[in-house]
C-alpha cells in the first residue's frame, strides 16, 4: 500500500489513529495525550473525531447514551449510501442500537451469552485448541497470531451461528476488510454485500428446512409485541455476531500470547498458581483491550471544556482508558492479581460487550491449552510482530519458538 | 457484611461473579444476583469486597 497521509504534527489536534507508529504503540499517544494540558484531542483527519483518554471521560461518556449515540459505532464514518437501498437498514443492533430499541434488541441475544449459557463451548473451544496445536507443536516454531489466535474465534463463532465451518477463511476476510483495513471504502463495501447475501441465503435455507437448536432459526421466529421480527434485525444480528466476534477476540487472544511469550515468569506463576487465572484472564483483557469504538453527538454539548456539536464523533478509547493512572496503579504493568480492576475492556453503559463471557471464555482456554501445551516459549524476532489497529489491536503475525 | 446490586447500574460485565463466584452469580440475561441472602461469612468478606473494586459500573453495594 502506498502510504499518502501526511505526517501528524500535534497529537493534540491532528493525531491519526491509523497512522503506521499509532497502530503498533497506540499506548505511548494515549499518554501523551492523557498527560498534556488537553486530555480530549481533536483530529481533522477521516471527518473529524475526538479522543478522551481519561478513564473518567471515556465512562461518562459511554453512560450519556442520550447525547453520546449509537448512530455509527466506528471510528471512522459511514460506507457512503450504506442506508440507502433494499438493505441500507442492516445494521448491528443492539450496539447499533439507541434506546428505545436497544432495550429488545439487546434483552434478545443476552440469554445467549450468559455464563451458563456459553458454557457449553468451554470443551468444544478446548478441543479446537488442541487441533490446531497439533498442526505446529511438532515444528518448534509457529504464529501464534496466524496459526492459532486468528481461527479460534471464528470457528467458535460459526459454531454458535449453525454456518459452515468450511467458509471460515471467507468470513475472516470479510472481517477484516469491515473492520481492520477500513480506510479502504470499496473494500467495506464488498465485505458489507458478502456479509448481507450470505446471512440472507442463510435465512432462507432455513425457512425452507427448518432447524431445531439452532441460533438464526430460533432468532428468525423470536416475536415481539406478538409480531416476528423483522429480517432487517436477524440480519443485523448475524452481521454483528460475525464481525465483533471474531476479529476482537482474536486480538485479545493475540496480544496476550505475545504477552506470555516475553513474561516466563508470568507462565511460571500460572503454572504454580491456577488460581491466579481468573483475575490474571480480567488484567490480560485490561492491558490489551483490543477495541475502540465510537459515539456519535445528538446535539451540541460542550464536554470538559470541549465544544462537541451535533454530528461530531467521539472515539470511545477503551485502551486508554484502561492505562490510565488515575484509576490504576502502573497501569502499563501486567499484574496477575490485580485486587482492584474496574476495566473497561468490554465498554461501559448500555452497550457493555454482549458477547464478554464468551469472549472471556475464549481467551482463557486458548491461553490454559497452549501454556498446558507448550509450557516455555518465545517470540523469534520481537521486531518481526505486525499489529492491526485503529479500530481494533492486536498482533497479526506473532512467531515464536519452542 | 451484607451485599447487595444495584440493578438499575449493573449491565452484567459480570466482573463481580469472577472476583467472588461463591457470592455472586448471574441471571439468564448474565446480569448479577446475590447468592448469599444474609451476613456474607467472614471468610467470604475480602472476595465480596474484590467484588465490589472490580465492578465497572460501581453496581455493588456493601453494606457493614
Amino acid at each position: 500500500m502506498t502510504d499518502t497521509r501526511k505526517p501528524v504534527e500535534d497529537i493534540l489536534t491532528d493525531y491519526d489513529i491509523f497512522d503506521p507508529e499509532f497502530i503498533k504503540d497506540p499506548y505511548s499517544a494515549f499518554s501523551e495525550i492523557r498527560e498534556s494540558g488537553c486530555p480530549i484531542a481533536h483530529t481533522e483527519r477521516y471527518e473529524g473525531s475526538w479522543l478522551p483518554t481519561r478513564y473518567d471521560d471515556v465512562v461518562a461518556i459511554a453512560q450519556e447514551y442520550e447525547t453520546f449515540t449509537s448512530q455509527s459505532i466506528l471510528v471512522l464514518p459511514p460506507i457512503p449510501g450504506q442506508n440507502e437501498g433494499q438493505y441500507g437498514g442492516v445494521k448491528a443492533p443492539p450496539i447499533s442500537s439507541d434506546p428505545p430499541e436497544h432495550h429488545w434488541h439487546r434483552r434478545l441475544i443476552l440469554p445467549v451469552f450468559a455464563p451458563q449459557a456459553v458454557a457449553k463451548y468451554e470443551q468444544g473451544t478446548k478441543d479446537l485448541c488442541n487441533s490446531l496445536i497439533d498442526e505446529f507443536i511438532d515444528k518448534g516454531t509457529a504464529d501464534v497470531a496466524g496459526d492459532y489466535a486468528q481461527h479460534i474465534p471464528v470457528r467458535v463463532i460459526a459454531t454458535l451461528l449453525g454456518v459452515p465451518l468450511e467458509m471460515e477463511s471467507d468470513f475472516t476476510a470479510w472481517v477484516r476488510a469491515a473492520l481492520e483495513n477500513i480506510t479502504d471504502v470499496e473494500g467495506r463495501k464488498w465485505a458489507r454485500q458478502n456479509i448481507i447475501q450470505f446471512f440472507l441465503a442463510q435465512v432462507e435455507d432455513r425457512k425452507n428446512n427448518p432447524r431445531e437448536n439452532d441460533f438464526i432459526s430460533e432468532l428468525m421466529n423470536t416475536e415481539v409485541e406478538g409480531k416476528k421480527v423483522p429480517l432487517d434485525y436477524v440480519l443485523g444480528v448475524c452481521n454483528l455476531m460475525l464481525v465483533a466476534g471474531v476479529d476482537t477476540t482474536w486480538s485479545a487472544i493475540g496480544s496476550c500470547m505475545w504477552h506470555m511469550a516475553q513474561h516466563p515468569e508470568h507462565r511460571k506463576a500460572l503454572r504454580d498458581n491456577p488460581e491466579l487465572w481468573p483475575t490474571a484472564i480480567e488484567e490480560l483483557l485490561r492491558v490489551y483491550a483490543p477495541v475502540t469504538m465510537a459515539r456519535v453527538l445528538s446535539k451540541d454539548a460542550e464536554f470538559q471544556g470541549c465544544p462537541m456539536k451535533a454530528g461530531d464523533r467521539v472515539l470511545m478509547a477503551f485502551p486508554a482508558a484502561n492505562r490510565d493512572p488515575r484509576q490504576f496503579e502502573n497501569p502499563d504493568e501486567v499484574i496477575l492479581d490485580r485486587e482492584h480492576n474496574r476495566h473497561v475492556a468490554f465498554g461501559s453503559g448500555i452497550h457493555r460487550c454482549a458477547g464478554s463471557n464468551l469472549a472471556r471464555l475464549e481467551v482463557r482456554v486458548a491461553l490454559q491449552t497452549f501454556l498446558e501445551r507448550i509450557p516455555e516459549f518465545e517470540l523469534v524476532n520481537p521486531d518481526d510482530v505486525t499489529w492491526a489497529g485503529g479500530q481494533v489491536h492486536g498482533p497479526r503475525r506473532c512467531m515464536v519458538k519452542f | 457484611m451484607r451485599v447487595s446490586v444495584d440493578s438499575g447500574s449493573c449491565h452484567g460485565h459480570q466482573m463481580c461473579a469472577i472476583a467472588a463466584p461463591e457470592v455472586f452469580g448471574s441471571d439468564e440475561l448474565g446480569n448479577a444476583t446475590v447468592l448469599i441472602a444474609g451476613d456474607i461469612p467472614v471468610e467470604l468478606q475480602a472476595k465480596a469486597r474484590r467484588a465490589e473494586a472490580n465492578c465497572p459500573e460501581r453496581a455493588i453495594i456493601i453494606t457493614e
